[in-house]
């Protein structure tokens, strides 16, 4: 689902909308974290892109942008034997 | 995505936990303490900033051999101006040129790849799916959103970042600025002109 380049209907784009760096503490950890792991060789960041691509289209669309960072770190981590199922 | 407050602040605080709990875990199997995700945090905080990329853009428009190595190979350039390029992967850097007859935006349709040491985060909309799948098919129609009125005959080219190569717009130099300092000139430079949704 994250390929999204020449999609259409997904509306008008919200300009204004800069936003904060992040919204929530929880946020800023989660780039950490991610940073982190990549920084470790646990996956690169093509496995981490990949990862959020298996997320079902549902819950993609349903997720915010961190969130959807958070669900790709758990699911490899998961598969790298590293954590175990939630 | 339209939740309500109450719901995004009961979803966050749960999403916290989480996070907490993942911290603890990893910590645990000794790939990382909650300390070092603390310094992570501030280190970005502080370093990625977009006046680094304001710096670059006011170089080059005083300095015609610096834009010239800027335009030939970025990384290095941007380099020489002290930015601190170490993302979490080795990433190349290419400097895209606004002139009188092209205008040049950046995206990434895949994900949000985006050149944080030199722009900072990127900002939220550069991440939302409306952005990243228009801007590829219709820019004309992107850019007149965000207020960019271009000559019909100008050449609009789209650069589809990837996580090894990110671009960053070189806009052009306002006219009249001519008697304007380096540090002058690198205050008109935007957010939105580095990405190709602004002219400056």
């Amino acid at each position: 689902m994250n390929d999204v380049g020449g999609m259409h209907g997904f509306g008008a784009i919200d300009t204004e909308d800069a936003g904060a760096t992040f919204h929530h503490e929880w946020e800023a950890r989660v780039f950490a974290i991610n940073r982190l792991l990549l920084k470790a060789g646990i996956y690169n960041l093509d496995e981490f892109r990949d990862a959020i691509e298996r997320m079902e289209p549902a819950d993609y669309l349903d997720a915010s942008y961190y969130e959807r960072w958070l669900a790709g770190v758990e699911r490899l981590l998961v598969e790298k034997g590293i954590t175990d199922n939630v | 995505m339209s939740h309500s407050h109450e719901h995004d602040h009961e979803a966050s605080a749960a999403i916290s936990n989480r996070v907490k709990h993942l911290i603890g875990t990893l910590e645990r199997r000794g790939i990382l303490t909650e300390s070092q995700v603390d310094a992570t945090i501030h280190s970005f905080l502080s370093k990625a900033r977009p006046a680094n990329g304001f710096r670059v853009v006011a170089r080059a428009w005083v300095d015609g051999e610096f834009k010239q190595r800027l335009l030939t190979d970025a990384t290095s350039a941007v380099g020489e101006l002290g930015v601190d390029l170490s993302h979490w992967a080795p990433v190349r850097i290419r400097a895209v040129e606004n002139t009188h007859a092209l205008h040049n935006v950046i995206v990434c349709t895949l994900c949000s790849c985006y050149p944080l040491s030199l722009l900072g985060p990127s900002p939220t909309w550069y991440k939302s799916e409306a952005y990243r799948s228009r801007v590829v098919r219709d820019p004309r129609s992107v850019l007149d959103e965000f207020g960019v009125r271009l000559a019909p005959d100008k050449e609009v080219r789209v650069w589809d970042s990837t996580s090894e190569l990110r671009y960053f717009v070189v806009p052009e130099r306002p006219a009249g600025t001519g008697s304007l300092s380096e540090a002058e000139l690198g205050e008109l430079v935007t957010t939105n002109g580095l990405i190709g949704t602004a002219l400056v």
